[in-house]
């Protein structure tokens, strides 16, 4: 037992309890950093993992007509959203949700690039699920606790395909959306509005979102909601009013020609408020609540006849002779004629321009006319004439001035702008500088040649036609101030002059036998020259004509002229001025074969033709002009 | 308590730890999450009776009996670990380990726990019997070999920590028996070897100053040269038995250097235990009201993390209280020790505290990021019978070392009073 003599073993014990003291020492100074010293970090993070700020959606405003009929509203909902703590585990229970929630690949791929994005954030895999499957899942959610299942309203549009491109419809936002800042105040999950109103008036719909805190334990999954003090209260969104009139709206949508293409706005001439916009075909917005199915929307988007192309205010078609009263205008403003001037050459079916023969649409001639009767008759030769004699750069300069070279400023989101020359610059670039003669004046004079327009820009110049003073204020589906109204700058007396002319139009000229008892009518019909088969029909016009309170632009793809067109657009007039009992929407009118037929296409230069691009349809060839 | 010739203070130090230990469990189990440990304090309760009764049974065993039975239990012990690895299964904390031993799929324990015991009885009755401290490596031989064949019976299940354990065992009867403290670095230095091979300086480094030490030393040749050769094989192991080791063990030590490499899965332990003690600061959240806790984010906050809870919950205050009790109870226990009557009491005791020094240095250590996350139970507070049982059994052990030097008044003897008396009804024994 030598080693354990009493002063080694002494020693030995002695610096063991060193050892000991200063081991307990170390951990007693390391756990004074950390508790006393770093704490307030530390009780940050614990604060930072215990409370998480959970957005509480605001409700999304609603859409009402202009009589508070609801265009869009919130039903309840559901949305399935799971909650995972790794990439993997997320992948564990979308296999074994599987045969309840049925995703596919690409709804899959998606789900894991959210959640590669912000993993503490639920990933929503179906928006709008139906009452069946959510039964479903909660009978699951105890083997299952990522599972979130959150009542989420949802938008629905009571009128489908009736409002579908006023009032659009919303989506998810995208990640690149969020990227680019487009819907400022947008999270990821936030339902924006992506057409129509919803998209114009995303801002004031949405409203501003609420935060709660909540306790969340180390799976994400929530404990308990801490105190409503710690709450910020969401704001709703606005409700906005449209200036629509849906009964109007539906009565339009009933009455377009079943199975045609086209568009009709309906307006209110004296504030520029819109009381029907409708684009066909139409399509059902409601399609795309809950995220839309891919093959619905390839469907959708690759259909020939572009459904979700909003035809009033994207697609641009020749303005034709609705055109002619705008070179009149400006004729009359400059005071180069008044209403009874004749021109030097009566219509004889055609006029030598050069070396060049411009012909009009009536091969018979029309006779030595007078300006108010040239615009009964559309008179082709007459306004070649008269557009030489206002010339090309007064011309231009006057149009542009009229509005013609701007969108109208509808608030529609993506407008299209139209077609038209700023300046003979224009012609010079294109053409280079001896490349055009005066000629191109004959062809604008009519509305052909280098000039496209949409229907609601040809509709607000028509407005000022309207308008007792001469002026159109800029068109708005939800009341509010638009911007500077633009006016004709006419008298008076040369706009009542006009308007007669457009009267004499609907009583006796082309748009003859649309003409409705107990209405004076006022209105211009148009064939727009398609490239691609038949004629689109215009008509635009107003009642009653000496104290216009609506006004209404249509056009008609392959309608081949517009007296086809006009009825359509006499019964609209009539349902809204006279009531509901005045006029069905179907029957009693036929589309009358031409009465005119518009003039040939006068090859003035051998690239006009490249003007109309050889697509497949005016509009898609009206997009690829932009480009 | 004194009529009964116990040692108050080891007592009073046992009890408090014992005492804050369930006060822990107990709220360890109260979260807002559901947790199977919601009600395991019971089942401590029922193990710590058991430990109360294998302390006594322990308390009752005469030292002599005790050293005559040590080759018995020890090599039971090492059948049991041998038994193990054939027949073990995975559970709980160590679930990717087979440290259970299970019957009819009922678990009956850890045998790694009681192994640990048996080794400091073995070791003790080998050392006891020396008459000098071993002078050189040569003659370490036997010892190493008593604590090698369960630490690689231990390793090899695999749980790092308890083979740890085993080495804190080792070196701290080395240390009492006197054997000198440059021999002990020559031993320790293979392992040295193994953790500088990660990087090549260091190890070379470390490889020319163990030259200079044995040149110093100077061992015997062959020793000196042998063990320099050991070190440089580690060197080179290193890195196979790197490969060799559980993907979860290579990610502990490697979150151990960097919590911040993988925050959200092996550094998250070490990041979320330091949360909550830091969030307790100096007065803690409450008994019961810690949020990590509650909520789930503090991991094994029942066994390896339960210190982690009394942090959150009763602050530094807590943690300094029962850091205290456990120094007190190492000073006791190394007083014990050193006033054993015999050579194999005062190494048992020694033993004994090797064992609690390591388990409290790595578990605590590893709650504040100063140790890698080896996860091997805190005396008293973690959950788990083998080990509660284990520890209870030492503690019952060494209670009977201190009545057996008090009954031979070596207290008296020496004129220390603090609580030593020479008991009067000791002689019941």
């Amino acid at each position: 037992m030598s080693w354990q003599n009493s002063p080694d073993i002494a020693r030995r014990a002695g610096v063991g309890r060193t050892i000991l003291l200063a081991v307990f020492a170390v951990l007693t100074l390391t756990f004074f950093r950390v508790q006393v010293v770093r704490s307030d970090r530390y009780r940050l993070v614990s604060e930072e993992n215990r409370l998480r700020t959970v957005a509480i959606i605001a409700p999304r405003g609603l859409v009402i007509d202009r009589n508070g009929v609801v265009l869009a509203e919130n039903v309840p909902g559901y949305s399935v959203a799971l909650l995972a703590p790794s990439p993997g585990s997320l992948g564990v229970m979308l296999d074994r949700l599987q045969p309840i929630l049925a995703t596919d690949s690409a709804t899959r791929a998606s789900v894991f690039q959210r959640y590669r994005r912000a993993p503490t954030e639920p990933v929503v895999i179906r928006r709008d699920a139906p009452f069946e499957m959510v039964s479903a899942l909660e009978e699951l959610r105890p083997w299952n606790p990522g599972l979130v299942i959150q009542s989420d309203p949802k938008r629905r549009y009571p009128f489908g395909d009736v409002t579908a491109h006023l009032v659009g419809y919303v989506g998810e936002v995208t990640e690149q959306e969020l990227e680019d800042r487009d819907y400022p105040g947008a999270r990821i999950g936030t339902l924006v509005g992506r057409d129509g109103l919803e998209r114009r008036y995303d801002d004031r719909l949405r409203g501003r979102n609420g935060k709660k805190f909540v306790e969340k334990d180390a799976l994400g999954r929530t404990v308990r909601e801490a105190g409503q003090e710690s709450m910020l209260e969401p704001q709703p969104g606005e409700t906005i009013r449209s200036t629509v009139d849906v009964e109007l709206q539906q009565f339009v949508a009933a009455t377009f020609p079943a199975g045609r293409r086209g568009a009709v706005v309906v307006m209110d001439p004296r504030s520029g408020e819109i009381l029907a916009l409708y684009s066909a075909p139409s399509y059902d917005p409601n399609l795309f609540i809950g995220g839309i199915d891919p093959e619905q929307w390839l469907e959708l988007s690759q259909r020939r006849d572009f459904p979700l192309f909003n035809r009033a205010t994207q697609a641009r078609y020749a303005p034709a002779s609705p055109w002619k009263l705008a070179v009149a205008a400006m004729a009359l403003r400059r005071g180069i004629v008044d209403i009874n001037s004749r021109m030097k050459f009566p219509c004889r079916g055609g006029m030598q321009y050069y070396n060049r023969y411009f012909r009009c649409w009536r091969a018979e001639g029309h006779g030595d006319l007078t300006l108010a009767e040239a615009i009964q008759y559309s008179c082709d030769v007459y306004f070649y004439q008269l557009g030489l004699n206002v010339g090309l750069t007064a011309l231009l300069q006057d149009a542009i001035a009229l509005g013609f070279g701007d969108p109208s400023g509808i608030d529609l989101p993506n407008e299209y702008p139209p077609i038209f020359p700023a300046s003979t610059d224009y012609y010079n670039e294109r053409y280079g500088r001896r490349g055009w003669t005066s000629a191109v004046t004959l062809n604008l004079a009519i509305g052909q040649g280098e000039n496209t327009q949409t229907l609601i820009n040809m509709v607000r110049f028509y407005a000022m036609l309207a308008h007792p003073r001469g002026i159109a204020f800029v068109p708005r589906l939800v009341a509010g101030n638009g911007g500077e109204p633009r006016s004709l700058d006419l008298s008076e007396s040369a706009l009542a002059d006009l308007r007669a002319a457009l009267v004499a139009v609907v009583d006796r000229g082309t748009a003859a036998g649309a003409q409705i008892a107990d209405l004076r009518i006022a209105g211009k019909t148009g064939t727009a020259q398609n490239a691609h088969g038949l004629d689109h029909g215009w008509f635009i016009g107003f009642a009653p004509a000496d104290n216009p309170r609506v006004l209404v632009g249509a056009i008609v793809e392959y309608a081949e002229h517009g007296s086809a067109v006009a009825p359509l657009a006499t019964r609209i007039m009539a349902r809204h001025l006279l009531g509901p009992d005045a006029v069905a929407s179907r029957g009693g009118y036929r589309i009358e074969t031409p009465a005119d037929s518009a003039p040939e296409s006068i090859p003035i230069l051998p690239d006009t033709a490249l003007l109309r691009a050889p697509s497949q349809d005016s509009a898609r060839g009206a997009a690829a002009r932009t480009r | 308590m004194q009529r009964h010739g116990l040692d108050r203070s080891l007592l009073l130090a046992v009890g408090g730890l014992v005492a804050l230990g369930l006060l822990t469990l107990y709220s360890a189990g109260q979260t807002d999450v559901p947790s199977a440990a919601t009600s395991i304090w019971k089942r401590q309760v029922i193990w710590l009776a058991v430990g109360v009764t294998g302390a006594a049974a322990a308390f009752r065993v005469s030292p002599r009996v005790l050293e005559w039975a040590t080759p018995a239990l020890y090599g039971g012990a090492v059948l049991l670990l041998g038994v193990t690895l054939f027949f073990g299964t995975g559970a709980g904390t160590a679930a990717g380990a087979t440290s259970w031993l299970a019957v009819g799929g009922f678990r009956l324990g850890q045998p790694a726990e009681i192994a640990k015991v048996a080794t400091v009885l073995m070791l003790a009755r080998h050392m006891g019997a020396l008459r000098e401290p071993p002078p050189g490596l040569v003659k370490l031989l036997p010892t190493v070999a008593i604590v090698g064949v369960p630490f690689v019976l231990v390793g090899l299940q695999p749980d790092l920590g308890s083979a740890m354990v085993f080495l804190g065992i080792l070196f701290a009867m080395l240390y009492w028996v006197g054997v000198r403290v440059r021999l002990l670095v020559l031993l320790a230095s293979p392992l040295v070897s193994l953790l500088l091979a990660f990087s090549t300086i260091s190890w070379g480094a470390w490889i020319v100053i163990l030259t200079v030490v044995l040149l110093w030393v100077r061992p015997y040749a062959l020793e000196g040269v042998a063990l320099w050769l050991v070190n440089v094989a580690m060197g080179v192991m290193a890195l196979e038995l790197w490969k060799n080791l559980a993907p979860y063990q290579q990610n502990r030590l490697l979150s151990f250097l960097n919590p911040e490499i993988d925050p959200r899965d092996t550094g998250w332990n070490i990041i979320q235990s330091k949360v909550a003690i830091g969030s307790g600061g100096i007065f803690g959240k409450g008994f019961t009201a810690g949020t990590q806790k509650r909520l789930a984010f503090l991991p094994e906050q029942h066994t390896d993390f339960i210190f982690s809870v009394l942090g959150e919950e009763f602050g530094f205050v807590g943690v300094v209280v029962s850091l205290a009790l456990f120094a007190i109870l190492l000073v006791v226990l190394l007083r014990i020790a050193r006033r054993a009557v015999d050579g194999y009491s005062s190494l048992l005791t020694a033993g004994v505290i090797g064992l609690l020094l390591t388990h409290v240095l790595v578990n605590v250590g590893m709650t504040v990021g100063l140790m890698p996350i080896v996860g091997i139970p805190l005396p008293f507070f973690s959950y788990g019978g083998s080990f509660l049982l284990a520890c209870c059994i030492a503690i019952g052990l060494t209670l009977r070392v201190a009545w057996e030097s008090r009954l031979s008044g070596y207290a008296t003897s020496l004129g220390d009073t603090g609580g030593w008396r020479v008991p009067s009804a000791g002689a019941r024994f």
